[in-house]
Order: structure tokens, then sequence, then C-alpha cells
């Protein structure tokens, strides 16, 4: 495991060349996790890089050897023009690599198996739902009777499950720090697991491309301490309740700051919060393209009155 | 814009092209953009006038574009891609400008030298044309050249098929070209996922041009596989046994099944896609039971195996230069066979692995995972197979040397980060990041390109009679070599970081160094570019010097070098008798090989013939008629094409006979003058005394 710690030394070299990352300001990368699953991806990697190089370093060393002994401007060594075949050399190339694959695919069963994205990390986990809009996530606390638009705060120990569909196009939501992606579609629900173990910010993205505002498709996740927390809940939102009305607004194809102008609201890049109006609001969200709600929460077109080329 | 459909003209009008872009708003978008148009243009004019100047347009024609002869079709299905591959280059440049000048704040909008809009049309055209119009023709280009001279054929199974296959692809090509002039582009990437670019969500011709592109080209592509498949099983020379083909045929099989089996997955998700957006059916639409996982699953069951189509000829090139340059027999030809068969059959098998974050259970995504981790074995032993075959051996450093040299130390990290993928727990983190952006492009430039570009080097003698220039040719490698470790490193750092592909702006100024390392690389791949223009440029004004009439400047040991350089027409005099694996350097052990044939009789030839022309004209005019609304030229292009089979099938086609009398002389005067040639040691090989004859003392191996 001498190439494994070297591997993570490299790794950690890169990012180290990233003062932000070290420094606070919202984080953005797996390797800086803030939960057990990104930290188990983390050390994954360091861990597949590792045995890999078994494989690699032969290949990165012999090159330059080969190349530099047997050039024809200045060969060293035997000359050997007519040697094809050895059965020795033979089992050698095709055993060790099917041995390094054998110890790969039994840790990819295991990681894998462990980080399944829909088995809870914990009993009782915090249920969040996530709507995917152009070019802006909601969120729905159904058992706080929130919403928040761009951004998701948790608790710190307590296992969060997030319920994932979208009101548009495909998109992938990705907290690196905390777990990693998903696909989220219309229609139907996918599910992430994950817990924070410390408190902190970090940035979440939709990775999927979804037309003109994607890069600006970011949100704030927030990790506090379970008192934090509860007063965050507490606290109360923008004075905006998520109904029909405000849902259709957000429903557009717009980015947060110029989605907080249509409702009112000042236009930065801030988050919003509310309060829900009704329950089954995600569930009946799902059930449009099932043909169930009618015309209901704007149907399942494009939103009416914005053509594509927004963003601006 | 449906709404006013002209009956003659469809939905074209005069605000289509970035020209008028261009005078609504003054920015450093619409400015590439419109200059993007212009270079097409005034390249089609000077193109044109340079063309009539020199009056080429009848040799264009009689000796190029109706030509139904492997060789010659393979030179443009190359010279096709080169100039799909400037394009590209471009394009990559711009992007990577782009994203040096994007950093931004999530409150305003995009900043940067191109809109958000118009990056998304460049990284869509980039793979488009990469994939489909460079590496595909490159490669197939390649095989169509190499693959009968090495089989000891004078043709393939289907000569104007052949024909056939490379106007369709040239038509699609044609297709993303005119793009840049009428209209815009599709927005959704190169794998066009559904809804996004379902009819809802990208009203317009931009996915249009992109699905008949694709449809067009796609059927050329699966053509080329039936008839690279029926060469290989039915044109051998007599004695040449499965097990004495030169490896680069055998890559050429897998690629051929390969083809058979994998293009038409892609044909029919593009047609069902048409058929979404045309014909308000309901394959991949959100509502009305439509199901958008299912492209990405049809898609991506061609578009893994696509990945080793585009390999497995480089690979094929890199076991003949390894053993030809190192002076010295391939190391482990069974073993090599094995793996590139078992890398055809495997790659047909991890497909799921492009789409590991679906939202699958877990079980299926570690079935995959560990296909995907098997077929790296395969990989590997060929790799360990080809140092083998240059350890103790005399390796020249040729330019093509130095492509493999690349390709080894470079291609092993693009296996690293592959192996890192394969994992489902870690592609959750870095999928649809730079990261995979790095990772395929470190996979695709060291592997494919540099392969082509060694088989290029390598094989251009026997096209043209003249070896391009080794001192150019190796600042070539070194600035691609250098340009693609400082363009993709970068991203690398920049996808663990956490930024995502496709993304037109950024607010993370962490990013910002890594941006200006990738820019740099891109202004070396940009030189790179000018420099492989270089070479050809100059090497042909020195091409008397570096003329290698002998036919054998690299003292190669396979079949294709027992011929003239430029091969004539008919390859070989007489078909001829295979007595060995790398039956040519046998020969040339057993001492002189440059025997000729004791009689010479007729050769029959496929007729020129201007069916593969018509048949492009008709298909570009059906795809550019079907992305504009042109119902009247899409129905007549459409009956055009059976109907100009059926016409071709009625006729009396008589072959061209090449009489034995100017096959003798032709034969005799190459044999002559091969005995009066000085021969070259290999020592020689790069000066004007490598006249194309070797020494054959030298030879062992």
């Amino acid at each position: 495991m001498v190439w494994a710690k070297i591997g993570a030394a490299c790794l950690l070299a890169c990012v180290a060349l990233d003062p932000a990352l070290a420094s606070g300001g919202l984080q953005q990368s797996f390797l800086q996790p803030m939960g057990p699953v990104a930290e188990e991806q983390f050390s994954h990697l360091i861990r597949v890089v590792g045995i890999t190089m078994i494989v690699i370093l032969p290949v990165l060393l012999g090159v330059p050897f080969i190349l530099w002994r047997y050039r024809y401007s200045k060969p060293r060594g035997d000359y050997t023009p007519e040697w094809e075949f050895s059965k020795k050399l033979e089992y050698a190339l095709w055993g060790v690599p099917v041995l390094v694959v054998a110890v790969l695919a039994s840790w990819l069963w295991y990681s894998t198996d462990k980080l399944d994205p829909y088995v809870p990390l914990g009993p009782d986990p915090l249920q969040v739902q996530a709507i995917g809009l152009d070019w802006k996530w909601l969120f729905i606390y159904p058992e706080e009777g929130i919403a928040t638009v761009d951004e998701l705060v948790v608790p710190v120990g307590r296992p969060v499950e997030i319920t994932l569909t979208t009101d548009t196009v495909m998109q992938s939501l990705l907290i690196a720090p905390l777990t990693g992606q998903i696909y989220a579609m219309p229609g139907m629900t996918t599910k992430l697991n994950f817990s924070a173990t410390r408190t902190g910010e970090a940035e979440g993205e939709n990775t999927q491309f979804n037309g003109d505002g994607f890069g600006r498709q970011k949100f704030t996740v927030r990790a506090l301490a379970p008192a934090d927390y509860a007063s965050w809940v507490e606290g109360g939102g923008d004075g905006l309740t998520l109904d029909e009305g405000t849902y259709a607004t957000l429903r557009q194809q717009s980015v947060l700051a110029d989605a907080r102008g249509d409702l009112g609201l000042d236009k930065r890049a801030e988050p919003i919060v509310m309060t829900l109006g009704q329950k089954g609001i995600f569930e009946q969200i799902v059930a449009k393209y099932h043909g169930a709600a009618g015309p209901r929460w704007g149907g399942t077109g494009l939103p009416q009155g914005n053509a594509t080329g927004g963003g601006e | 814009m449906s709404g006013n459909t002209s009956p003659i003209f469809g939905n074209l009008n005069w605000n289509v092209t970035p020209y008028t872009d261009l005078l609504q708003h003054v920015d450093s978008s619409t400015i590439v953009g419109a200059g993007a148009a212009s270079v097409l243009v005034f390249g089609a004019i000077a193109g044109v006038a340079l063309f009539t100047y020199m009056r080429w347009w009848g040799p264009l024609y009689r000796i190029w574009l109706t030509s139904p002869d492997a060789k010659k079709i393979g030179i443009m299905y190359i010279a096709l891609a080169l100039v799909m591959l400037a394009r590209g280059i471009i394009e990559g440049f711009v992007m990577r400008a782009h994203q040096a000048t994007a950093l931004g704040t999530l409150a305003q909008p995009e900043a940067g030298l191109v809109a958000p809009d118009h990056f998304s049309q460049l990284f869509s055209t980039h793979g488009t044309i990469m994939i489909f119009f460079v590496a595909m023709p490159l490669l197939i280009g390649l095989i169509n050249f190499v693959l009968p001279q090495q089989l000891g054929a004078r043709d393939m199974a289907f000569p104007v098929l052949n024909q056939v296959s490379l106007g369709l692809t040239a038509a699609g090509a044609a297709l993303i070209m005119i793009s840049l002039l009428v209209g815009q582009f599709g927005t959704g990437g190169w794998t066009m996922y559904p809804p996004y670019t379902g009819i809802d969500f990208s009203p317009g011709e931009g996915v249009d041009y992109w699905l008949w592109a694709i449809l067009i080209s796609g059927m050329g592509s699966t053509l080329t596989g039936m008839n690279f498949a029926v060469t290989i099983f039915k044109e051998r020379a007599p004695g040449m046994h499965f097990m004495r083909m030169p490896l680069f045929c055998w890559t050429s099989l897998c690629v051929a099944i390969m083809l058979v089996y994998a293009m038409p997955a892609l044909t029919v998700s593009s047609a069902m896609l048409a058929l979404d957006r045309y014909a308000g059916f309901h394959f991949f639409t959100n509502a009305a039971g439509g199901n958008m996982m299912n492209y990405a699953n049809i898609f991506w069951m061609f578009g893994h195996p696509e990945v080793y189509i585009l390999i497995l000829p480089a690979f094929g090139v890199f076991s003949e230069i390894s053993s030809t340059f190192s002076g010295k027999r391939l190391y482990g030809y069974t073993s090599l066979v094995i793996a590139s068969m078992s890398i055809a059959v495997i790659s047909f098998t991890v497909w799921l692995h492009h789409f590991f974050t679906m939202g699958q259970s877990a079980g299926v995504n570690i079935a995959f995972g560990i296909a995907t981790m098997i077929i790296g074995i395969p990989t590997g032993v060929k790799i360990y197979d080809w140092m083998a075959t240059m350890w103790r051996g005399r390796v020249r450093i040729t330019t093509p040397i130095v492509y493999l040299t690349g390709f080894f130390l470079l291609f092993v990290i693009g296996g690293l980060s592959g192996i890192i993928l394969a994992n489902p727990s870690i592609d959750y983190q870095v999928h649809n990041s730079t990261f995979l952006v790095a990772h395929f492009h470190n996979v695709i430039i060291p592997g494919v390109l540099y392969g082509m570009l060694a088989g290029i080097h390598y094989w251009f003698p026997k096209a043209f009679g003249f070896r391009l220039s080794e001192t150019w040719g190796r600042r070539t490698a070194y600035l691609f070599v250098g340009g693609f470790i400082f363009t993709f490193m970068p991203l690398y750092v920049l996808g663990m970081m956490g930024f995502p592909r496709r993304s037109p702006t950024f607010q993370n100024p962490e990013f910002l160094p890594w941006m200006y390392v990738a820019a740099f690389g891109g202004v070396l791949m940009m030189c790179a570019l000018a420099s492989l223009m270089w070479t050809f440029w100059t090497s042909y004004r020195n091409r008397t010097a570096l003329a290698v009439p002998g036919g054998d400047p690299w003292n190669g040991s396979t079949l294709e070098w027992s011929s003239p350089a430029p091969v004539p027409e008919w390859t070989f005099p007489q078909i001829p008798q295979i007595q060995a694996r790398g039956d040519w350097g046998e020969a040339k052990r057993a001492g002189d090989p440059w025997k000729g044939p004791e009689r010479y009789t007729d050769i029959e030839m496929p007729a020129n013939t201007a069916h593969g022309l018509l048949i492009a004209g008709a298909a570009f005019a059906l795809g550019f008629a079907m992305v504009w609304h042109i119902w009247w030229l899409a129905i007549l292009s459409f009956l055009a094409i059976p109907g100009m089979i059926a016409l071709r099938g009625m006729r009396v086609i008589t072959p061209k006979i090449i009489p034995a009398a100017e096959v003798e002389e032709a034969d005799r005067r190459f044999r002559q003058q091969v005995a009066s040639l000085a021969s070259a040691t290999r020592a020689d090989e790069e000066t004007e005394r490598n006249r194309g004859v070797p020494d054959l003392s030298e030879f062992a191996g």
C-alpha cells in the first residue's frame, strides 16, 4: 500500500494548491468530505489508484528504459530479432492483470454495495424532496412544512434521504462533499442517502446539461448543529408560500436571481425560504406525468410565455 | 417558427445566418459565429477558385470522386477527416479560450468569449465532429487503404458500395458544415439526450442537423462494416490463413464485426428521436408514456462498442509499427489476436457504465462495473506485448515511435482514470464532470489520434511515393503530446474539484489557474495542427528527395511493402501465394524478394462510376430538406436513392480491363528500378539514400 499513500499524497497536493478549499468558502469537492459517504468515496479512490499502479508503473518506467537501452543509435544489450514468444512471460502478462482486476472487482463490489444511494444511513432519516427546475432546485421539507429554492439545510448527525424528481428535462444532483450524484427525471423518483458529520457549507449543483442557465444552477448546502437547524426551521422565511401561483413563477426558465425578481424579492442570488401551502405537492408533480393531475401545477409542457434562450 | 412554413423553402429564411445575428447584436460571441461562417464561405470560394485556376475539376472527378478503388477511397476518407479535424481542434481551442474568460457570479449573466447558447453548440459540434467525422473516417480510411494490400486483395469485396459509404459519410459531414452558415446546431452535446433534445425543449433545426448527419453517416458506417467483414472472409490471397493475417487485419475484422452490430443501435435511437420530433411520437418524451432512459440505454449500446471501434485500428497500427521500427518480430501474435477479439466481444457488455447514476440497483452497477474492469485485462496485455516486441530490439525513434511512446505513457493514465470511473461508487462523484472529459480525451487522443497519425506517417509513402519529413513529423508528434498534457491534465483536477462538463460559466476563482493552463494546452494543440499541415506541405515540396520508388522504406515484413510506391491501381501484378505470416519478410530472408511473376494476365478492375457521388448528393439533399422541412425536396431525394440503385441494378456494368501488356510493362519497369537503386541500411532510413529498397542483410524478424 506504499503506492496508495503516494497516490493519496499526489491527490492531496493537487488540492493543497487550492487555498480556498483548505480555508473555508463553499466546499465543492469530495476530496474534503463532510460526511461518511464522500469519505468512503475518497478513500476508495485512493485504494483504486494504489492497486492499479501495479499494472501501470511497469509501463511508465519500462517504456523509457526500453527506448533508452535498445535505441538504434546507441544500443546496449542483446538483439533477438526472431524472439516472439515466451510461455513464462505469457503467464505473467495475463496473470498479473487478472489478479489485479480480481482484487479491484472485489473492492468494487464491496464499496458499491456499501454506498448504495438507496439505503439510508441510519434509522429515521430526515426526509427532503427535491424538484429540479430550469435552472434551480426546489427543496421541500414535508415534515417541517418548509420549501426552499437553492438551499439545502441539514442537521449534523442525522441521516438525510432526498427523494428526487424534475419538472423539466433530466437533471443530476450532486453535493460533492457529502455524497455522489443521481439523475432526476420527470414522472420518476430517485433517492440519495447521506449524512453530515461536521458543520460547514458546501456547494451543490446540477451536472446534467439542461440549457443556457446550466452554469448557474448551483445551490448552497449548510450542515448545521442540531440546535441551529431547529432554529432555522423555526425562523420562517421570506414571507412567501409555495402554492400553484409561486410554483408557476419558479417553473419558468430562469436562474435564481431572476426568479427572485419575478417573485417580488430583490434580485440577488440568495436562497428563497417559503412555507408550504399544502401537503403532497411533490407527489402531485410526479403524478402530472402520469396523466393524473390534469392541467394543475403547470401541466407537462414547457412553461408558457417563456421560449428557450433565457438566462440573460 | 413552424408557424409559417413555406411550401418551397420550408423554414428557411434570411434570418438564419450568423451574419443576421451579428447585425442584430455585436459582441464577441456573434463575431466568433460570423467569423466561423466566413471561414467556411471564403474557404469554399478559395477552393473553387483554386480548382478552376489549376484545371483540377476534371482530374478530381475522373481520378478521385468516381473511383471505386479502395485505396483512393481510403485517401479521400482521410482527407475529409483532416478537414474536419481542423474544425474540431479550432472549436476545442475556442472552448478553452471561452472557459479561461468565463469566471462569473451567480447573480450576473454569463461572461466570457461566447454566449452560453453558442458555447453549447460548440461542445455539441466538437464532440459530434471528432467522433463521427474525424475518428471514424480516419480509421475507415486507413483500413480501406491498408487492408486489401495486406490481405493480398486488389480491392474490397464491394467496391461501389464502398464508394456509397464514403458518399454517405461526406454527406453527413457536409450537413454539419453547412450548419455553420445556415441556422443553428443542437445544444444537447454529442449524445443529444432527450427530453432536452425533444421538440418541446429544443424546437428548431439544431437537433435535426445532428439527427440527419448521424442517420446518414451511420448508414454509411454500417455498410462499411459489412464490406470489411466480407472482404476479410472472402478476399484473402491463397495461403493467407486467418492466423497469418497481420495484426492490423485482425483489428480490422474486429472493427467490421463491431460496426455491423453496434451501428444499428445508433440508427434506431436516432430514428426514434426523429419520430418523436417529426411525427409526434412519445418514445422519449416526458409525458404520455415516454421514457428517456431508453434513449440512454440504446444510445450507449452503440456508444460503448464505438469506443473500441475507434481504438482497435490504432492498436493494429501500433502492432505493425512496434515490430517494424524495432527490427524485430511482433511478440505474442496469438496473444494479441485473442486480446483483440476479447475486447471486441466484451465491449458489448459494458455499456451501462455510462449511466451508473441513473438510479438502478447496486447489483446492476456492480455487474457492469466488473465487466468494465475485465476489458482492461486484454488491453493491458496488448500494451505489454508491444513492450516485449521492443525489448531486445533496435528501436529507431521515428515519428511513429514518438507517437507510440506518447501513447504508452499517456494511455495508461487514461486507463487508470478508466478503472477509477468503472467503480460506480467513485463514478457517482466524477460522472458528468470534466474528470470524465479528461478521461475520454485521454484514451481517444493518445489512442486513436496518435495511432491514426502514426499510421498515416507509416503508410504515406505507399500512397504517394514519398516519405513525410521526419523532422516535422516528430515536431508535430511532440506538440500533440504536449498539447494533450497541458489541455487535459488540468481537467482531471477541475473535475475532482467539482466542475461539471459542458458548463458555460463557473463561480469558483480557484478554477481559474487550471483554466489558464488548459487554454495554453489549447494553443499547443493549434500549433500541432499547423505543424501537421506544414508536414504535408514541406514534404510535398521535397518530394523528389523523399521519394521511395522501391516501395519498402521501413524494411517491413507485411505484404503491402512488396509493391511500388505509389502503389499501382491493381496493387499486385499477380495475386500472391502466401507461404507464411509476414510473407514479405520471409521472402526477404529467402534471398530475392523482388522476383516478378512468370507470366502476366489481364486484370479486371471495377469501372469508375458516379453512383456513390449521386447517392451522396441525394442523401445530403434529403438531410437538408428534412432539417428545414422542405417536404417536396425531401420526398424527391428520398425516392431518388432507391431509384438510382434500381437503375444501376438494371444496367449491364462493364468492368475495366487492364491489359496484361500494360501490367507487364509497369511491373518490369518497377523491378528494373529496384535492381538499379542502391539499398539503404536502417541507419540511412531518414536520409535521401532511402529510396525504398532496404538492405536485405539487415532484415531479421
